[in-house]
């Protein structure tokens, strides 16, 4: 009895440590940041006096050090200067980032990792991302950019800044090639497998009560169950569902766009209007050319196949039709 | 490119492990797990050792620091520490550790703090007959701590010691997420990218993973097995 109460009275103190470190290490930051705004506001003062930059931007950026946001981005100058543009992108979501046999960065985010260090002038190193981090890496500055398949959430959208979308993704309905489900009238009395956590389960939970749903924790479980015909159909990301369709004869993806489309946008730590600014005047010239549609030839459309439309993912000069 | 689904299917999954230079990437992502366990081996079991030495003062503040030390390392998760440690130190400090410097700083406070605990433990059970015998012998401290002590306490340690050391071989898998790429994570990336021509691919890779770990830690406890023999005289 005693001994459990020294072992909960220990863990209560060095919980409180932990607090107090938490906090101090913020008052720490703090401090510090607002001694380099100050010498921000120095240098800022000598590069308007050169007339080199535009006096709104750099109020911005000097706006978001005072607020205390982690501060260590790079801005456009700086990375050109290293040389080394450093782009987190997924490692393994074939076919948008991932890693191929001989070892190198390949997909959809990747080709257009690239092109912007391309246009940069500098070479482009990649961080392997996990989903759950790709928030903190970027506002961090460990990367400049966030090119993992990110998807534009309002709550992403206060700790990073989004540049224009260049992807957009929706929900899609696989079903047996016997019994397509083509619309979701169709699946009026069915049972629709999904997985959970998904959009899907909140989009068919909120709008379409009435229909069934048999939920699964990993997708693995959730296609095995499609294929033993557990379920009528499976709904997840319509990117998703195409290439598994492509990949397994005798499935037909019947109903390619469902819901409201989620955007995929590039992200840069808050503040970094430079890059941010950089990124969007990119998007539109790149638009021009239709960039991302030759994107969509290289990376996707082997894993898509040849019928399906590669509007209903590429967005092209940031603009959602 | 992606490798396509239609005449690849036919071959087994297993192949796919030797395509290009996946199994060379593989023995790669082994070597960043090993490098990154030793070298904090290396360092946690000496700094361990004194640290043990350090619990077993009698000195109330002594008491209290080695407690809170090594209860807040057992009682934060691994993966807490590493996000502190890979991310805390930026956004507090403005210092950018690399992810596998980070990893190492975590796992050598970890490893000392168990390896503390394994080395006070171990003294603690050296029976008090042996200190008194050996006195009685006209020995003086250093010499009981150099000839009888530490002999029977190394004996001791050496399994303890081992458990610790694969322990920590395994937790490197957690590293991925401060975006060290070691050998599971690359196994990962290699199920992922042909997981449309090989969807059954992930059992064949992950078990070939679990024989890297395995002929990693086995080796390992075969020299534990002999050391222990061979001070057991």
């Amino acid at each position: 009895m005693k001994k459990s109460l020294t072992v909960i009275a220990a863990a209560l103190v060095s919980l409180g440590l932990a607090a107090c470190g938490s906090q101090g290490a913020k008052d720490a930051s703090q401090a510090s940041t607002a001694a380099a705004s100050s010498d921000a506001a120095v240098t800022e003062g000598a590069s308007k006096a050169e007339g080199t930059s535009d006096s709104a931007q750099e109020s911005k950026a000097a706006d978001a050090k005072d607020s205390g946001a982690a501060s260590s981005f790079r801005t456009v100058d700086e990375i050109k200067s290293s040389g080394t543009i450093k782009i987190g992108v997924f490692s393994d979501k074939a076919p948008f980032g991932y890693v191929d046999d001989k070892g190198e960065y390949q997909g959809y985010d990747v080709y257009y990792a690239h092109r912007i260090a391309d246009d940069l002038g500098v070479n482009v190193e990649f961080t392997s991302l996990d989903p759950a981090s790709r928030v903190e890496y970027v506002a961090t500055g460990k990367v400049d950019i966030t090119l993992a398949n990110f998807t534009v959430t309002p709550e992403r959208a206060e700790q990073v800044d989004f540049a224009l979308p260049y992807m957009k993704v929706a929900l899609g309905v696989v079903s047996p090639d016997n019994a397509v489900i083509k619309s979701v009238d169709d699946l009026k009395g069915k049972t629709l497998i999904i997985a959970k956590g998904t959009t899907a389960e909140t989009y068919f939970e909120k709008n379409y009560p009435d229909i069934k749903l048999q939920k699964y924790d990993a997708y693995a479980d959730a296609y095995n169950a499609l294929l033993d015909g557990r379920g009528d159909a499976f709904s997840t990301d319509n990117t998703e569902v195409i290439a598994w369709a492509k990949a397994n004869p005798g499935f037909t993806v019947g109903i390619e766009t469902l819901g409201d489309y989620d955007t995929i946008a590039a992200a840069v730590a808050k503040g970094n209007t430079t890059l941010l600014d950089f990124l969007n005047d990119e998007i539109k010239t790149l638009g021009e050319e239709k960039f991302f549609h030759k994107d969509y030839e290289e990376t996707l459309k082997p894993v898509f196949g040849d019928n399906t439309d590669p509007d209903s993912m590429v967005v092209e000069g940031g603009v959602i039709e | 490119m992606l490798v396509l689904a239609i005449d690849a299917a036919r071959e087994p999954a297993i192949s796919i492990l030797f395509r290009g230079n996946n199994f060379v990437r593989l023995l790669g992502g082994l070597w960043v797990t090993i490098r990154i366990s030793m070298i904090s081996a290396v360092l946690s079991i000496p700094l361990g050792i004194l640290f043990g030495i350090f619990m077993m003062r009698k000195n109330p503040a002594a008491k209290a620091v080695s407690r809170v030390y090594l209860d807040f390392i057992r009682i934060m998760p691994q993966l807490v520490l590493l996000f502190i440690v890979y991310f805390g130190t930026t956004r507090a400090f403005g210092i950018n550790l690399s992810g596998e410097l980070s990893a190492i700083i975590v796992f050598v406070l970890w490893g000392t703090a168990e390896m503390g605990d394994l080395v006070r433990g171990a003294l603690s059970s050296i029976p008090k007959h042996q200190y008194e015998s050996a006195a009685a012998l006209g020995m003086t401290p250093m010499e009981i701590n150099i000839y009888v002590i530490i002999p029977q306490t190394l004996r001791r340690l050496i399994p303890l010691a081992i458990n610790l050391i694969t322990r920590m071989i395994k937790t490197t898998s957690l590293i991925v997420l401060i975006g060290v790429v070691e050998v599971l994570k690359t196994g990962q990336q290699i199920i992922d990218a042909n997981r449309f021509a090989f969807p059954t691919a992930a059992l064949p890779i992950y078990g070939v993973i679990f024989f890297l770990y395995f002929f990693t830690c086995w080796p390992i406890s075969l020299l534990a097995k002999y050391l222990e023999k061979r001070w057991k005289n």
